[in-house]
C-alpha cells in the first residue's frame, strides 16, 4: 500500500476523500448505526457481482463488433440463444434471492419499534419537532431541552416522536435509523450510542422556511455524567407549562439550545391528542410506549 | 372582482426574479417579433397550432420539452450556485424564499414538462409510424393533449412573475402543502398545473392505447410490433391506470384548501399519510412511465446500429410487461421511514428489488444485441452505451435504497437525490436524447450534426459524473436534500465540485442548442433523401423523410418482426401500384381554444376570481359540445391525388 502510495500518490486520492471527512453514515456510533453500515456494504457487494461484469462487457463488446472490426465477427442472425437467455434471467433471479433474504432478516431486525435486543438499561425520551426546532421531553426526568439531546452511552434510547407541525423526520446518521414525525401520529425508534461523542442531529424532511437550521447537537456522556447533567438541569430555571409551551410553538428559528428545569411528562400525550383533532387515541400504527426500566 | 390578485403579488422588490422575467418575456417578443417579421401567423396557425397530424403534434411536444429543459436547467444551475456558497455565515444569494420553489419547480418542470413531453412527442412522431397507421385513433383528443400541456407550462411560467410557486418541493406532502403552513397561491398553482398536465396525460394515454390496439398495419400481430411500440404500449396502458390516482389526490388536496375539508389535514380525523400514499401509488409507476419508452428507444438504437436483430425479442417484452405489472405493487418504499410495521416494509423491499430481475435482464439483452453486431459509433449509440454503464449504477444503488435497513440511514439524503437523477438522466433523458438524434431526420427531412451531437454527449456524461457522484458521497455525510443552507465546512468541497459538473452539463446543453443550430443551417448538405439514413429495420423508414401528410401512399402488409428489415432483404416482386382513397381528420382549432381556456380557467381558480373561472368553464363546454356536433371532421384524399404526389416525389 505505502509503495503503491510513495508510486502513484494519486491512487490514494479517493481513499484520502473518503476517510479524512466525517462519513457520518459509514462511520456509525452505535450498534443500529454498525448494523446498517455492515448491510451497505454487503448489499453493494452483492449488486457488483452483476455490475462489474455489465461493464466489462459493454465495453468490451461495443469495441470487438465495433464496425470495421474483421468480417467474420459479424453474425447478423444471431437473435436468440435459450442458453444465454435462461443465464441472463438466472443470474439477476439468484442475487435477488439472496438479497431479498439479506432484506427480509435485516429489516425484521432492524425495525425501529422494537427495543435493542439484549439486556441493557433503557432511558425514556419524546421527541416533538416544531417550526423549525426540536422539543425533547424526558418523562421520568421532567425536564426537557430544545436543539439539544443528551444521552448515557451504553444505554438504550427509547424515543417516541410525533409532530407539532409539519412532517418532520428525527435523524442522528452516526446512530443509525431515522423516522418520520407526523402530527397526530406517534413513531418510535430505539437507539444507543457506545462511546461518549458529540453527534449531530437533523430533520431529514422539508419543513418550511427555517428547515435548514433545524438542526441539533447530540451530546453522548457516561451514566454518571447524565446523572449529573440531570441533576445540574432539574435546578435550572424554566418551567415547561401551557403557557410557555405556547410561546414556544411560534414559528421561529432557535438561535441557541434552552432547557427547561421542569417539563409536564405528560405534555407529548397532549400535544398528540390535540394534533389528532379528537380525544380518541391517537392513530394506531404504534405499538404502546416501551416502559422504562 | 380580482380574487386575490394585486399588484403586489409581483415580486418586483426581487432583483434575480425580476431578471429571471424579464429575460423571458424579452425571449417571448423575440419569438413573436420573429413570426411576426416572416409573416408566418396565418402559416403557424394553419399548419400547426389547429393541426391535428401526430407527426406535427409530436413536433410541437418536442419542442415544449427542450424549452422547458432549459428553464428546468436554469433552476439547477441556481440551486448548485447556492449549495457551493451557502455554507456557515454565508446565506448564498437565494434566501430560502426562492430556493424552496427553485427546487419545486425544478422537480415540476422535469418530470412534466421535460420528460413527459419528451416521451408522448416520441410517442407521437413514432408509434403511429411503426405500426403502418396514417393518424392516432383521436386525432382532435391529442390535439388537447398538447394544448392542455402547453397551458400547464405558460402557467408554471406566469407564476414565476405573478405571485409565487409551491415551496413544498415537487411531492407537495400535507400538512406543508395545507392552507395552514402554506397560505398563498404556491400550492394552488402547483395543483392546477399538475391537474392540467395530469388530465393531458391521461388522454395520451387513452389515445394511444386505442391507436395501437386498433390501428395496426394488417398482419400486425402483437408479437411483430416494434419493441418501441410494446413499451409505449405498456407505458400508455400505466397511465390510464397510474394518472387518476394523481388527479384524485390533488383533487382531495384542493379541496381541502378550496372547501376547508380535512382529508389531509392534522385534524378532524384526516390523514397527511393517505395523501403520501395517494401521490406514490401514482408516483412510482410514473417513473415506468418516463423509463419504459427509453428501455424502447435502446432497444430500437442497438439492433439498427449493430446491424442485426434485438437479442431475444420475446424475452424483451416480457421482462416490458413484467415491468409493467410490478410497477405498482413498490409505491411504500418512498417511505419505509414512516413506521410502517417491519413485515410490510420487508415485502416491498422485495417486490422493488424484484424489478431489478426484468431491468437487468433487458440490460444483458442490449449487451448480446451488440454481441456479433457492426456497431456503428454514432450519437444515438453514444447515448445508448452511456446509458448502459450509468443506468446501472443507478439500478445498482436503487437496489441499496430498496432495502429498508439501508433506506433507515438514506432516505432523502443526496445519496438518493444522487440515485434518482441517476436513473432520470441516465435512464430516461439519455433515451429521449438517443431517439431525438435517431428520429429527427425521419422528422425533418435532414440528419443532425455528428460532430455537435458527440460533443454534447461528452459534456453530459462527464458532466453528470462530476455532478452526481459526489452527491452520493454527500448522502453517505449525512446530508440531507432540499438545504437552502448549512453548517458543515466538509460539505463544501463536495458541492463545489458538483457545481462544476453542472457548468460542464450546461456545456453540454450549449453544444445541442448549437447542433440544432447548425444541423438546420446546414440542411441542404444533411437531407435524408432515402428515407432510411440508418439502414434501419421498421416500417417508419420505409417512407419517405418527412413523411408525406398521408404517411403511407399504400397501408403496409406484415409479415413478420423488424418488417422493412425483412423487406429489405427480401424485396417482395407484387408491386401493386393501386391507390385507395384515403381519409383524414381535418385541422380543428378547437384543440388550441380548449388548452387556452383551460389555461385562464386553472389562472381563474388560483387567484380566486370566480367569474373568469365560471365563464371559461361555459367555454371549455360549448366548445367541446360545439365539437362533438361537427359532423364533417374527416376529409378524403382521392387515389388519383395520391399517385399524382407520390409520381412528384419519385420524380424529384
Amino acid at each position: 500500500m505505502l509503495r503503491v502510495a510513495k508510486r502513484y500518490p494519486l491512487t490514494l486520492l479517493p481513499v484520502f476523500a473518503l476517510s479524512a471527512c466525517n462519513m457520518d453514515v459509514l462511520q456509525p456510533a452505535g450498534p443500529v448505526g454498525v448494523r446498517e453500515a455492515r448491510l451497505l456494504a454487503e448489499t453493494t457487494g452483492a449488486m457488483l457481482i452483476v455490475v462489474i461484469p455489465v461493464f466489462i462487457l459493454t465495453i468490451l463488446f461495443a469495441w470487438r463488433y465495433r464496425d470495421g472490426a474483421p468480417e467474420r465477427r459479424y453474425n447478423a442472425k444471431f437473435s436468440g440463444s435459450t442458453p444465454i437467455e435462461l443465464t441472463i434471467w438466472g443470474i439477476p433471479l439468484a442475487i435477488i434471492i439472496v438479497l431479498g433474504v439479506m432484506d427480509w432478516r435485516s429489516t425484521l431486525a432492524l425495525d425501529p419499534f422494537k427495543p435493542l435486543p439484549g439486556h441493557m438499561p433503557t432511558l425514556r425520551i419524546d421527541a416533538v419537532s416544531m417550526d423549525w426546532k426540536w422539543l425533547f421531553i424526558y418523562p421520568d426526568q421532567h425536564v426537557a431541552t430544545i436543539d439539544q439531546l443528551v444521552i448515557p452511552t451504553g444505554t438504550q434510547i427509547a424515543f417516541s416522536i410525533t409532530s407539532d407541525t409539519v412532517m418532520n423526520v428525527f435523524f442522528i446518521p452516526r446512530l443509525g435509523t431515522q423516522i418520520y414525525a407526523m402530527a397526530g401520529m406517534q413513531t418510535q425508534d430505539h437507539l444507543l450510542a457506545k462511546n461518549p461523542g458529540t453527534f449531530r442531529g437533523i430533520s431529514a424532511n422539508f419543513s418550511g422556511e427555517g428547515f435548514p437550521e433545524m438542526h441539533f447537537s447530540t451530546k453522548a456522556v457516561s451514566p454518571r455524567d447524565f446523572a449529573a447533567w440531570i441533576t445540574q438541569t432539574q435546578s435550572a430555571p424554566g418551567n415547561l407549562d401551557a403557557a410557555a409551551y405556547a410561546k414556544l410553538k411560534k414559528p421561529g428559528v432557535q438561535d441557541a439550545p434552552a432547557i427547561f428545569g421542569h417539563a409536564d411528562p405528560a405534555l407529548f400525550e397532549a400535544i398528540l391528542h390535540e394534533d389528532s383533532g379528537t380525544p380518541a387515541p391517537p392513530h394506531k400504527n404504534t405499538p404502546p410506549p416501551v416502559k422504562a426500566q | 372582482m380580482f380574487g386575490k390578485l394585486a399588484f403586489n403579488q409581483i415580486p418586483i422588490s426581487s432583483p434575480i426574479i425580476m431578471v429571471a422575467v424579464a429575460f423571458e418575456v424579452i425571449a417571448a417578443l423575440a419569438v413573436l417579433s420573429f413570426i411576426t417579421k416572416k409573416h408566418g401567423w396565418g402559416y403557424l396557425w394553419r399548419e400547426w397550432l389547429t393541426s391535428v397530424d401526430h407527426k406535427k403534434i409530436g413536433v410541437m411536444y418536442i419542442i415544449v420539452a427542450l424549452v422547458m429543459l432549459l428553464r428546468g436547467f436554469v433552476d439547477a444551475m441556481m440551486m448548485r450556485t447556492q449549495q457551493a456558497i451557502a455554507d456557515g455565515s454565508n446565506t448564498g444569494f437565494l434566501p430560502p424564499h426562492h430556493y424552496d420553489q427553485f427546487f419545486s419547480e425544478h422537480g415540476v418542470i422535469m418530470i412534466f414538462f421535460v420528460a413527459m413531453p419528451l416521451i408522448i412527442g416520441l410517442m407521437n412522431i413514432v408509434v403511429p409510424l411503426q405500426i403502418g397507421t396514417r393518424d392516432v385513433a383521436f386525432p382532435f383528443l391529442n390535439s388537447v393533449s398538447l394544448w392542455l400541456v402547453v397551458a400547464a407550462a405558460l402557467l408554471l411560467n406566469i407564476s414565476l412573475a405573478i405571485g409565487d410557486f409551491a415551496k413544498t418541493g415537487w411531492v407537495a406532502y400535507p400538512p406543508l402543502s395545507e392552507l395552514t403552513y402554506s397560505p398563498d397561491v404556491g400550492v394552488d398553482y402547483y395543483i392546477w398545473v399538475l391537474q392540467l398536465s395530469g388530465f393531458s396525460s391521461l388522454f395520451t394515454g387513452i389515445n394511444f392505447f386505442v391507436t395501437i390496439v386498433k390501428r395496426r398495419a394488417p398482419g400486425m400481430g402483437f408479437f411483430r410490433m416494434p419493441i418501441f411500440t410494446w413499451t409505449a404500449f405498456c407505458t400508455v396502458m400505466l397511465m390510464m391506470i397510474a394518472f387518476p390516482i394523481l388527479t384524485v389526490a390533488l383533487a382531495l388536496l384542493a379541496f381541502d384548501r378550496y372547501c376547508g375539508t380535512h382529508f389531509f389535514t392534522n385534524d378532524l380525523g384526516g390523514n397527511a399519510m393517505m395523501y403520501v400514499n395517494l401521490f406514490w401509488a401514482w408516483g412510482h409507476p410514473e417513473v415506468y412511465i418516463l423509463m419504459l419508452p427509453a428501455f424502447g428507444v435502446y432497444s430500437e438504437v442497438f439492433p439498427t446500429f449493430a446491424g442485426k436483430p434485438l437479442f431475444a425479442y420475446r424475452t424483451m417484452v416480457y421482462a416490458t410487461v413484467c415491468i409493467t405489472v410490478l410497477s405498482f405493487m413498490v409505491w411504500l418504499h418512498h417511505f419505509f421511514t414512516m413506521g410502517s410495521a417491519a413485515s410490510v416494509n420487508a415485502f416491498f423491499g422485495i417486490m422493488t428489488m424484484i424489478i431489478a430481475v426484468p431491468t437487468g435482464v433487458k440490460i444483458f439483452s442490449w449487451i448480446f444485441t451488440i454481441y456479433g453486431g457492426r456497431l456503428r459509433f454514432t450519437v444515438p449509440v453514444l447515448w445508448s452505451l452511456g446509458f448502459i454503464i450509468t443506468f446501472t449504477i443507478g439500478g445498482m444503488t436503487g437496489v441499496i435504497l430498496a432495502i429498508p435497513g439501508n433506506d433507515y440511514v438514506l432516505h432523502n439524503s443526496l445519496f438518493l437525490v444522487a440515485h434518482f437523477h441517476n436513473v432520470l438522466i441516465g435512464g430516461v433523458l439519455f433515451g429521449m436524447f438517443a431517439g431525438y438524434n435517431y428520429w429527427f431526420p425521419k422528422a425533418a427531412g435532414f440528419t443532425l450534426n455528428e460532430a455537435w451531437g458527440k460533443a454534447a454527449f461528452w459534456f453530459w456524461i462527464t458532466g453528470f459524473y462530476v455532478a452526481f457522484m459526489p452527491l452520493y458521497i454527500l448522502g453517505f455525510m449525512g446530508m440531507t436534500r432540499r438545504l437552502a443552507h448549512y453548517d458543515n465546512p466538509a460539505w463544501q468541497p463536495y458541492l463545489i465540485l458538483a457545481f462544476f459538473g453542472a457548468v460542464l452539463i450546461s456545456i453540454g446543453i450549449f453544444c445541442q442548442v448549437a447542433q440544432l443550430y447548425i444541423s438546420i443551417r446546414d440542411r441542404a448538405l444533411n437531407r435524408d433523401l432515402t428515407g432510411d439514413p440508418w439502414n434501419a429495420r421498421t416500417l417508419e423508414w420505409s417512407i419517405p423523410s418527412p413523411p408525406p401528410f398521408y404517411n403511407f401512399a399504400r397501408t403496409p402488409h406484415v409479415e413478420s418482426i423488424d418488417a422493412f428489415w425483412m423487406e429489405k432483404q427480401n424485396p417482395s416482386k407484387s408491386s401493386s401500384p393501386e391507390y385507395v382513397d384515403i381519409e383524414l381528420p381535418k385541422n380543428t382549432a378547437s384543440g388550441f381554444i380548449i388548452g387556452v381556456l383551460d389555461g385562464v380557467l386553472a389562472f381563474g381558480l388560483i387567484w380566486h376570481i370566480w367569474w373568469l373561472a365560471i365563464l371559461t368553464l361555459i367555454g371549455i363546454t360549448a366548445t367541446v359540445i360545439a365539437r362533438a356536433f361537427q359532423s364533417e371532421v374527416d376529409y378524403t384524399i382521392p387515389a388519383a391525388k395520391i399517385a399524382q404526389l407520390e409520381a412528384a416525389r419519385t420524380q424529384t
